[in-house]
């Protein structure tokens, strides 16, 4: 265990990016610009290292809190600054640390106006999510949870395409509605249990009809952020407008605080309520793969249809999560991590051409693969990991996912299952469109292939996507003790107050 | 009946305000229009000498004055807030009132006096000197509000406060005369005892005591007493409605916690409805009205009258933790209130104040560190983390769970949502339209210390937020000690 404070370190440390950048860095003259694109450059990069020695430092047999961090905040109320990382959030620390040098490099050129605000507000952005995923105390949690709208309001407000007012505007009320109800959630477990300390409140008992209406709130919150259906309006018209290393980080990282609050808060905390709610998780998430799958064939723009997948794709996360057991946990949390990165990937892919051509409708392009036989790789490489083909990193998650729930309800296994067929069938059509067919246009045939930079913001990613397809026991060591506490705390609660009810437990 | 002489110590801080006011004031007759500056000077000293000795009072409940005046940490912490929000506007005003050649010296020193009018607001321990107190403090904001005398808003200005404010001052007394009418006496630690002690309630004195709350809910600019607001704000110069929303708004809001906790806290029961639809009207009103908004003073206005209903969320409860909420709440109000007014007040483009929102076009492009502070305030005033607005929000929402008063607390942050939009909206035209005017720089260094000071606290007031929510909580203590 580290002795000194690594998790505020990777926390803080983009902070300092963005004091040099405001203190050191004046005026707009290109010599300045590229001292502020190295200085996020740099800055991301540490705290990527920072990260990674988080995942070194973890101890996998340890299901409980490591690396801890404690200090008196607001005392007399007793919230505390109370950081830590479990099992299940110390990979989205990481992912977090990984995606964001790449969304620097990504942004290298296509981003020529208020480069410094802009890279300002993306490593504030990520101080936001490596704090979110490791707070232990609710009103830090929340803080973090929140703050994060303000730079994703003015990324997405500022540098995004036509409709971005709308969609910025769109972005943060819907996410703002339903995360205030999680704060009156959060002030009544802190009026019941007297403290906003995570692991505190993890350990209380709350009573079944409180329970609901807190599972409802927080339901509010996360199903919004997910997003599940019919709540994922916002994510279509966020992505599409957003520029892209927006949209990567919002695909890659935002998406996953919605599952990550389900699997933190949720389940542990509410576990009757979890059981009482399981259907409605359920049905939801199949409409939601079904249903935005089916949308997603009918899409025009590129982005719009990597948007609807990513419902359909974190439909399958709330689906494993909700069967309650250790491979749809594990695989819950394995295909938010894969769908972290292969999305990114798929975002930047578009990002790509869309820098050359500056349009994301899918029948402006066509035959790319004849002038641009690497980005075709690159491309088709994304959408079979996306598909989930084995050896990529989607296949792990699906599989797990759908086995787990299974075991649950063979049904919902089912209809699941089906929407694997139909990803396969909008991704490869779109790969289709894009890529072959006949080069006849001449904008397109102009195309370059990928500069050595764009290839070095997709080595790591296909290097990632590889090594958890081909050998995912490095991740699901990391999550599979604490996964087991989870379930265990769960069933535990669920026992006691089923039987405090005078309920016989039936035997799941 | 002998005459003992009172303890004037608890009255320190007002007695000295009352001799600087008195001193300054001859020091203008004297020396003219010329020797404004140095007036205003000495008024920001004296109010911040004021706030040193109501720190220096030290803790524990005194009354003095026969009953008549009480100083405690509820009232140390309440003098400090609007003493230093008063210094705050004198310093807003100073450049402007230049600038816009109305600077005559009679300005301080009416803000000094209304000041001293607050402070007492804030000791009052019977509905007498309540009235005086509110008197002293709303004659000076009378004359202040018209004081650009030759400008017909500013005129209609001051006159509507005045009708307005008259009519409420004529209900609180009104109120207060039958309070004293069926419980027989005006003092508030009478009125409380009697009420401890299980006395029958008489309707005449829940009418009374309606009377009394509507009358306060005009000081505050709560629904539906807040018609006034809107047209007050746009009309007053920009400082005088930077000071309005600021030191009386604070100042009403201790007298209103005070006159229901302390008198009337046994009629929790009776006054808890009122207050209840009250504080939802406010918070409704306050963000849908502010949506249609194009006068960033109106907006403010509306602005002020929501906040206003989320306080209001906390002092419903009559619980000490409400009242910790109330005083949270305002003491964040006022820094974020005062700094988004001093960014008002910096923009002027062409020799002309800009009030339309639209002007705040692309100020992020041609002025981009006051456009970062007022979306510093905005965001805070939304209440989203980590800007201290929402700490205020937490604490008052807290309350209102922890009284399990739950419909409160879901309109409350179901209009703070629809807040947040009109908020957003500023940041929006700020930030992603194109710029219309280019703002002039004004370069008063009194206007840049402000927002520095303000949207620095804004901003960090996480990072130690521990002694002001424990003054509150002390201060919300006190009150329910006494």
């Amino acid at each position: 265990m580290a002795s000194w404070p690594i998790l505020s370190f990777a926390t803080f440390l983009p902070l300092v990016g963005v004091a040099l950048i405001l203190l050191f860095c004046r005026g707009t003259s290109p010599d300045v610009l590229r001292n502020v694109r190295f200085i996020a450059l740099w800055t991301t990069l540490i705290t990527f290292v920072l990260t990674l020695l988080v995942w070194v430092n973890f101890d996998p047999r340890n299901p409980g809190y490591q690396m801890v961090e404690k200090a008196a905040w607001i005392p007399d109320f007793g919230i505390n600054y109370h950081m830590g990382v479990d099992g299940i959030s110390v990979l989205f620390v990481v992912l977090s640390g990984f995606l964001m040098p790449l969304c620097i490099l990504a942004s290298w050129e296509s981003v020529q106006v208020r480069v410094k605000e802009y890279m300002v507000a993306f490593l504030a952005l990520e101080t936001l999510m490596i704090g979110m995923f490791s707070a232990l105390d609710f009103v830090l949690f929340y803080m973090f949870f929140e703050g994060v709208l303000i730079p994703m309001f003015l990324i997405i407000g500022v540098w995004g395409g036509p409709r971005r007012v709308y969609a910025a505007f769109k972005f943060f009320l819907y996410t703002l509605l339903g995360s205030v109800l999680m704060l009156l959630a959060i002030l009544a477990m802190y009026y019941v249990a007297g403290t906003t300390d995570i692991p505190t409140i993890t350990a209380t008992q709350f009573p079944r009809n409180m329970q609901l209406w807190l599972w409802l709130a927080f339901f509010a919150s996360f199903a919004v952020k997910v997003p599940m259906w019919p709540v994922h309006t916002w994510l279509p018209d966020a992505h599409v407008e957003a520029p892209t290393a927006g949209s990567v980080i919002l695909a890659g990282v935002l998406l996953k605080m919605g599952g990550y609050g389900f699997l933190r808060f949720n389940i542990p905390m509410l576990p009757e309520a979890t059981e009482y709610f399981a259907p409605l998780i359920y049905t939801l998430s199949v409409v939601a793969v079904i249903y935005t799958s089916l949308v997603a064939l009918a899409q025009e723009d590129m982005k719009k249809l990597i948007a609807y997948s990513s419902v359909a794709h974190m439909g399958f996360v709330t689906i494993g999560m909700f069967a309650l057991n250790q491979q749809g946990i594990e695989g819950s949390v394995f295909q938010m991590l894969s769908h972290g990165v292969v999305s990114a990937a798929l975002f930047l892919c578009v990002g790509v051409v869309y820098d050359r051509l500056h349009t994301r409708e899918i029948a402006r392009y066509g035959g790319l693969v004849k002038n641009m036989p690497k980005y075709a790789v690159v491309f088709l490489f994304m959408t079979m990991a996306s598909v989930g083909l084995p050896g990529t990193a989607g296949f792990v998650g699906e599989f797990l996912v759908l086995l787990g729930v299974f075991r649950d309800n063979t049904w919902v296994a089912a209809l699941a299952a089906t929407g694997m067929v139909l990803g396969a069938a909008y991704a490869l059509w779109l790969y289709r469109r894009v890529v072959y067919g006949k080069l006849t246009k001449p904008d397109v045939k102009a195309m370059f292939d990928m500069t050595p930079r764009e290839i070095a913001v997709f080595l790591p990613l296909i290097a990632v996507v590889l090594w958890m397809g081909v050998y995912p026991t490095s991740f699901l060591n990391v999550t599979s003790a604490s996964v087991e506490q989870l379930i265990q705390t769960y069933q535990t609660k669920l026992a006691a107050s089923h039987a405090a009810s005078g309920v016989s437990v039936a035997a799941r | 009946m002998t005459a003992v002489f009172p303890d004037v110590w608890p009255a320190l801080p007002e007695i000295f305000l009352a001799l600087s006011g008195v001193a300054l004031l001859m020091l203008g007759v004297f020396r003219g229009d010329g020797f404004t500056r140095p007036v205003s000077y000495l008024a920001i000293v004296a109010m911040l000498l004021a706030a040193v000795l109501a720190m220096g009072y030290g803790s524990g409940r005194v009354v003095t004055f026969n009953g008549m005046f009480v100083m405690d940490a509820f009232g140390v912490f309440m003098k400090v807030l609007v003493l230093v929000a008063a210094a705050f506007s004198v310093v807003l005003s100073l450049g402007f009132n230049e600038r816009e050649h109305m600077a005559r010296f009679e300005f301080p020193v009416l803000m000094l006096f209304a000041t001293l009018g607050m402070l007492m607001m804030i000791s009052a321990n019977d509905l007498i000197s309540l009235y005086v107190g509110l008197e002293t403090q709303s004659l000076a904001l009378y004359v202040i509000a018209a004081f650009r005398r030759d400008s017909e808003k500013s005129s209609e200005a001051g006159l509507k406060y005045f009708v307005l404010g008259a009519l409420s001052s004529g209900m609180l007394l009104y109120g207060a005369s039958l309070v004293y009418g069926f419980a027989g006496t005006t003092s508030f630690d009478k009125v409380a005892a009697l009420f401890a002690g299980g006395a029958h309630v008489s309707t005449g004195v829940v009418i009374g005591l309606v009377f009394v709350m509507a009358g306060l809910a005009f000081k505050v600019s709560a629904a539906p007493f807040h018609m006034w607001t809107p047209d007050v704000y746009e009309g007053a110069p920009t400082p005088v409605t930077a000071f309005f929303a600021a030191a009386p708004k604070v100042a009403a809001i201790a007298l209103f916690t005070r006159v229901v906790i302390e008198p009337f806290g046994h009629l929790a029961g009776q006054w808890h409805q009122v207050l209840v639809a009250t504080a939802i009207l406010s918070m409704v009103i306050g963000s849908f009205a502010a949506i249609m908004q194009t006068n960033i003073k109106r907006l403010m206005a509306y602005s002020s009258i929501g906040h206003v209903g989320y306080a209001l969320v906390g002092l419903t409860t009559g619980t000490q933790d409400g009242v910790r909420g109330v005083l949270i709440y305002m003491a964040l109000y006022i820094a974020m209130n005062i700094g988004a007014f001093a960014v008002i007040l910096s923009m002027k483009a062409k020799g002309q104040m800009l009030e339309e929102i639209k002007d705040f076009a692309g100020l992020s492009k041609t002025n981009p560190m006051l456009a970062a502070t007022m979306a510093i305030f905005m965001f805070s005033m939304a209440g989203i983390p980590p800007m201290a607005g929402f700490f205020g929000k937490l604490y008052v929402f807290l309350a209102a769970v922890a009284a399990q008063d739950y419909t409160l607390a879901v309109v409350g942050v179901l209009t703070s949502v629809v807040g947040a939009f009109y908020y957003l909206r500023i940041i929006k035209i700020m930030y992603f339209d194109e710029p219309a005017v280019v703002v002039d720089k004004i370069g008063d260094d009194g206007m840049t210390g402000v927002l520095v000071v303000t949207s620095l606290f804004t901003l960090l007031f996480f990072v130690a937020p521990a002694p002001i929510l424990n003054g509150a909580a002390a201060a919300a203590a006190a009150l329910f000690a006494g």
